[in-house]
């Protein structure tokens, strides 16, 4: 079966004043209809691979690829247009916080509903973005389509942009860091609701965190990443028998709740693995 | 259930701070009146010689400080001067003999006129201009837009103004000269509202209003270009910082159109700071442009304001400069409130 996004040897380079900067190098992979994990500490590149998928690349950045081709469609040379129809309506994001993700001075429905509208629904905008408000198990969605972002708690925002995201049933969302915001009670909840809905519907996953284990958890295959490059990709199921130093030495530091070993373990980096 | 409580509680807040607000604006005022009087009694202008020559005989003299309560001690004369501020009854002026209330009553429309014609000017174009800057922001049309605003900062407005005069009028003949109407149309129609577009429109002269078009045309423009140079540039740098949120990304992921994107998502929340800006340079250029009216000949508040100072006309200055600070205070409150409009944040917290 074909993928549903190939990406070969993605490159994105930023100018600064030494010259480009390439904080991707060359990272490869294919995604069927699965949920891919992307692991990485910050600065690995991770966010900027995210955001390259949907064509936005920050403008001083360049991204360059061998092969970027979402369903067929190469992306590398997409038009506007072509970009329009695939954003929102196939291939979605989830941000990081709801804070500064959603638009300050319009109310949630408001948002929600030009999603809708956007691809096609105007007369059901009302009726489909209160019943993916549900969806996401917001009780009483009437009062949260009138509300304005800064009227939700953390938990509730990124539950309704979870709903702005995937209320036009796209194939593919991306979620970057959709939880390391939010508190910690609220984090496994809003990720469950992700993962069913995601489940449910058949969607690609790219899950994108410095979380190994919640990735593990969440994911059926882990990319690990580290200075621009994908150093080891592994079956979540198979985390125990990672080879790379770098992946050993993170899984090494997730403390026990048995055994407290004193003084903590800490990674020690090798300058080979830049290579 | 819940919405009748959220009225309960909202309830007393609203009424809290309009409470609150009227105290500010009397408090604002207030101190505006003293700073009038004081002005008035420490100036080395003596306000009875302004009223009887410097030939009067010392018991006339006597006479009209009497009369003009300077006997009394300065509290009283500060009730005195309240009291009769409050009636809008700030005195003569020496040099016309008629209530200042009425020679600014005349002016003011003047200003008022050129003003709110300049800042629409100002604002239709400067919007726009501003936003365009940002979106191209490095592009040639990002200097352009630098340039003119560069020009609009430093070129000074009699020179400009009087460089228009000579193209537009003089050499072209493309509008009229200075002043704000035709002698031959001024009697065509009867100024109620002392707004001269409005009063000859409502009273279908429609020559005369063509005339007054085109004697508002240069200076308004003239204004309108400077407040533009103002609001364009502001409006670039708030749309730099809009575009660069992170919902602007979210709108992408949408699908959203680049127009719609700038003109919907990032600008609706770039006219929050904006309306500030714009309702300050509308206060400035309310205050009456002393050196456009000047050079346009018009008969504004600036021109009124800059005569009674060099005639040593005390009363006049002051109940100008009481209307202008009352002006200034009245835009302050427009701009919070829309200001509340405009930002559901600022809103519901009081």
């Amino acid at each position: 079966m074909k993928p549903l996004l190939s990406v070969e040897n993605l490159r994105i380079a930023f100018p600064s004043r030494q010259g480009p900067v390439e904080v991707v190098r060359g990272v490869s992979f294919n995604l069927g209809r699965e949920r891919l994990g992307i692991v990485g500490e910050s600065g690995s590149g991770k966010s900027q691979t995210g955001r390259a998928l949907l064509g936005l690349t920050p403008v001083s950045g360049t991204a360059t690829a061998d092969r970027l081709e979402f369903d067929g469609v190469d992306l590398r040379n997409a038009t506007a247009k072509q970009w329009r129809s695939l954003r929102g309506a196939r291939m979605s994001m989830v941000m990081q916080d709801p804070k500064f993700s959603l638009n300050p001075v319009m109310t949630i429905g408001k948002q929600l509903m030009e999603a809708v509208k956007l691809h096609g629904g105007k007369s059901e905008a009302r009726d489909k973005s209160l019943a993916m408000l549900e969806a996401v198990q917001i009780r009483d969605p009437d009062r949260v389509m009138a509300a304005y972002p800064h009227e939700l708690s953390g938990g509730m925002g990124q539950r309704a942009m979870i709903a702005m995201m995937l209320v036009t049933e796209p194939d593919l969302l991306i979620a970057d860091e959709p939880t390391s915001a939010l508190d910690v009670t609220v984090q496994i909840e809003v990720l469950r609701i992700l993962d069913n809905l995601v489940t449910q519907r058949g969607m690609s996953l790219i899950f994108i965190s410095h979380d190994l284990k919640l990735v593990s958890t969440f994911c059926d295959r882990v990319l690990v990443m580290y200075a621009g490059r994908v150093v080891e990709e592994l079956d979540a199921s198979r985390m125990s028998e990672a080879s790379h130093p770098y992946t050993r030495g993170l899984l090494n530091c997730l403390p026990t709740i048995t055994g407290d070993s004193r003084p903590l373990p800490v990674l020690a980096r090798d300058d080979a693995w830049l290579e | 259930m819940k919405t009748s409580e959220g009225h309960h509680r909202a309830l007393p807040t609203v009424l809290g701070k309009a409470m609150r607000l009227a105290a500010t604006v009397v408090f604002t005022i207030f101190g505006l009146l003293v700073v009038t009087f004081l002005i008035g009694r420490v100036v080395p202008v003596d306000p009875v010689l302004a009223v009887v020559g410097d030939r009067a005989s010392q018991s006339t003299y006597d006479k009209v400080f009497v009369e003009l309560g300077l006997d009394k001690p300065l509290y009283v004369q500060f009730s005195l001067y309240v009291e009769k501020a409050v009636t809008g009854d700030f005195g003569e002026s020496f040099l016309t003999k008629k209530p200042i209330i009425d020679d600014i009553a005349r002016a003011f429309p003047a200003t008022l006129e050129l003003a709110t014609v300049g800042i629409i000017i100002g604002t239709l174009f400067g919007v726009p201009v501003g936003v365009w800057a940002a979106v191209r922001q490095g592009k040639l049309v990002d200097q352009v837009v630098r340039i003119l605003g560069l020009v609009g900062y430093s070129a000074p407005i009699f020179w400009l103004g009087l460089l228009g005069l000579l193209v537009f009028y003089a050499k072209w003949g493309l509008v009229a000269g200075p002043g704000r109407i035709d002698i031959s149309y001024e009697y065509a129609f009867t100024p109620k509202t002392g707004l001269f577009l409005l009063d000859t429109a409502m009273q279908g002269q429609w020559g005369a209003f063509r005339n007054v078009v085109s004697h508002i045309a240069l200076p308004a423009a003239l204004l309108g270009y400077y407040s533009m140079a103002y609001i364009a540039r502001m409006t670039r740098s708030f749309m730099l910082n809009e575009l660069a949120q992170e919902y602007v990304v979210t709108a992408r992921v949408k699908g959203v159109a680049e127009w719609r994107i700038i003109w919907v998502h990032a600008l609706r929340n770039a006219a929050v700071p904006l309306v500030t800006v714009i309702a300050l340079s509308y206060a400035g250029l309310l205050e009456g442009s002393v050196l456009t009216e000047t050079v346009f000949a018009w008969p504004g508040l600036g021109q009124y304001l800059t005569n009674s100072l060099q005639n040593a006309d005390m009363n006049a200055v002051l109940g100008g400069t009481l209307l202008i600070g009352i002006i200034f205070v009245g835009l302050n409150l427009l701009s919070d409130f829309l200001y509340t409009l405009l930002d559901p944040r600022v809103r519901r917290r009081t």
